[in-house]
């Protein structure tokens, strides 16, 4: 039942099977056995959830049941969720009670999904391991000694150990694809504007977009379904007809479903810096596909190697100014001990910040400071359109961009911890798509054998056109009708194995 | 270009962040890498190319002049932070924030 797709729980629902609160507390039972180890939850109130599954079960038993209803899935702590603690990994919220619902919530409060927890992430999702999170790491359910990657890598680790039937992420330069790589499951962000941002702390308001972290391209598409649609709260959601992110997955021809898909595939993302065992994966992967049906055309983005500088002054930038909002005066953080209101407010901030999300606010305001905003903020915004612009060329060769998500597997924590550039280099290939507003996945596609001999999963990046999710989805979906890396689980009984 | 550890003391002060002497010496380091990293971007040739700040050309939307929101002022006073220098209490009083004195 863990293991059961979306689709096949609302059957067991529909047919009384089993209820959303056997459902739920199934769930609860697996987050109460193996949080404490994993950390993938930092804030969990059963009797909540619990009410919420009891009046899934109402709704689906009145037959107006959506087909999430009765589903538990797990929040990122970034979505405020009213009367729930929402922290977004920093001490800085350590008690702030959500007063309102964010947009994605209150979609998924009216499909009458049941909310689970809300999970662990890098502070104000400021890390690619979740290393930086004020309430401890996460643990990779593929092996405990390594990071699941970040900054939704509480969700990452929630999907991958089966303590959720799905879960949502953010995804600001990578937060989303790169834990799905490493944890070993398909997650997507969506084109800029399609999921709505409001009540999602923000870090960087240009790149933030929310999407869903589950099992398979389909439980993704019916998350799509729930989270994407216009709303006029947040002034960058953009209004256009609701979509199905489902049909395309249901009417391709059997035997070539993918028969003419051009896949252009960029040689930047085979350059040097990648792992060789990610590349042997990804080069199966894009085999498979030409067994499909796909045509494989060379591309080039020739500006990918600008997107990480380019994005380490746009999104500090955003961000020190989104975070001057937290001075202790209305809630979060405020010093206990301060002479006068310029102290109040550098104390608060000095002690309710961690390391990194300091060090990008002072970033972001050394950037945008005066004298320096044309030769850093103006710089970094033309070339953000010279790399829209490799993207435009090369769609017009191909369909989809394949490449790899992350340049290697799950690291070692504390490995990268004292070295931000190393970290950094983590979204190489992730960055440039949110510069760029496009949409991408990471879809499970195998795995590497690391140093000390751990099989460590390994995803294929898709990236699509503007609002292409629903093609996107089908051409993931097509790869996990003949391959299974994507319902491959982890075995948690044995904290050392893999197998 | 190279910053001193006074460099970041005044960032720091813009940024509304204390830090002390051990901090900023270290954030300095840190900071070094990452801007020289950024200055990658100079050696772009970048003339005459349109500064880009959203993928989709979009304008800000208009609403009718409306009351949209309730007053919520009990609700989102209720998690104000402790008013700190010893004291528990909350930081508000007949529903304004309290801080420190700032006009004498």
């Amino acid at each position: 039942m863990i293991n059961s797709s979306l689709k096949t729980l609302a059957q067991m629902l529909a047919n009384k099977e089993i209820s959303s609160v056997e459902l739920t507390q199934t769930f609860l039972n697996r987050i109460d056995a193996y949080n404490p180890v994993i950390n993938a939850y930092i804030a969990l109130d059963h009797e909540k959830t619990l009410a919420q599954a009891k009046a899934a079960d109402v709704r689906i038993a009145a037959g107006n049941a959506t087909p999430l209803t009765g589903i538990p899935i797990a929040q990122k702590d970034i979505f405020c969720a009213e009367g729930w603690k929402t922290t977004c990994g920093s001490k800085m919220l350590e008690n702030f009670i959500a007063p309102y619902d964010a947009h994605v919530i209150t979609q998924f409060d009216h499909a009458g999904a049941v909310n689970l927890g809300k999970t662990n992430m890098d502070e104000f999702a400021m890390g690619s391991s979740n290393e930086t999170s004020y309430f401890g790491g996460v643990k990779n359910p593929w092996d405990f000694t390594r990071v699941p990657g970040g900054s939704s890598g509480g969700s990452a680790a929630a999907v991958a150990a089966r303590l959720c039937a799905a879960a949502t992420g953010t995804d600001t330069g990578g937060s989303i694809r790169q834990p799905a790589s490493l944890c070993g499951f398909t997650g997507l962000k969506p084109t800029y504007g399609v999921v709505s941002r409001y009540g999602m702390i923000a870090f960087a308001s240009s790149l933030d977009q929310a999407g869903p972290m589950a099992k398979s391209a389909e439980d993704c598409a019916l998350m799509m379904n729930v989270m994407a649609g216009f709303d006029e709260r947040d002034s960058t959601s953009l209004n256009r007809d609701k979509e199905d992110y489902t049909r395309e997955l249901y009417n391709s021809n059997p035997n070539k479903p993918l028969q003419g898909l051009r896949v252009g595939l960029p040689k930047e993302f085979f350059a040097d810096g990648l792992d060789a065992g990610v590349a042997t994966v990804i080069e199966d992967a894009i085999a498979e596909y030409k067994k499909l049906g796909a045509e494989i055309v060379e591309i080039s983005l020739p500006n990918t190697g600008l997107s990480i500088p380019v994005y380490y002054v746009l999104a500090p930038a955003e961000a020190s100014s989104n975070l001057s909002r937290y001075d202790g005066v209305r809630y979060g953080h405020r010093a206990s001990e301060y002479t006068d209101l310029m102290d109040m407010y550098c104390k608060s901030r000095a002690e309710g910040f961690g390391a990194e999300v300091k060090r990008r606010i002072l970033i972001g305001t050394y950037v945008l400071s005066a004298g320096y905003y044309d030769a850093y903020y103006l710089k970094a915004q033309q070339i953000r359109r010279l790399i829209a612009q490799d993207f435009e060329v090369a769609f017009k060769k191909c369909d989809v961009i394949m490449g790899p998500a992350a340049p290697s597997t799950a690291f070692k924590a504390g490995e990268k911890v004292d070295d931000p550039v190393a970290m950094y280099l983590q979204d190489i290939y992730t960055i440039s798509t949110n510069l760029a507003g496009l949409p991408g996945m990471s879809v499970p596609a195998g795995f590497a054998t690391s140093a000390d001999g751990k099989p460590l999963p390994v995803g294929l990046q898709i990236i699509g056109n503007y609002f292409d999710e629903a093609r996107m989805l089908n051409v993931a979906h097509q790869y996990q009708q003949v391959t299974d890396w994507h319902a491959q689980a982890p075995t948690l009984d044995k904290p050392e194995g893999n197998a | 270009m190279a910053l001193s550890t006074e460099d970041i003391k005044k960032i720091a002060h813009l940024a509304r962040i204390e830090v002390s002497d051990s901090d900023a010496a270290a954030t300095l380091s840190k900071l070094t890498g990452i801007l020289g990293l950024i200055e990658q971007m100079q050696a772009v040739n970048t003339d005459g190319i349109v500064p880009m700040s959203h993928s989709q050309d979009v304008v800000q939307r208009l609403r009718d002049d409306v009351v949209t929101k309730t007053n919520q002022r009990e609700a989102f006073q209720k998690i104000s932070p402790a008013i700190g220098n010893g004291s528990e209490a909350r930081a508000v009083d007949g529903g304004l924030y309290l801080v420190p004195k700032v006009i004498e």
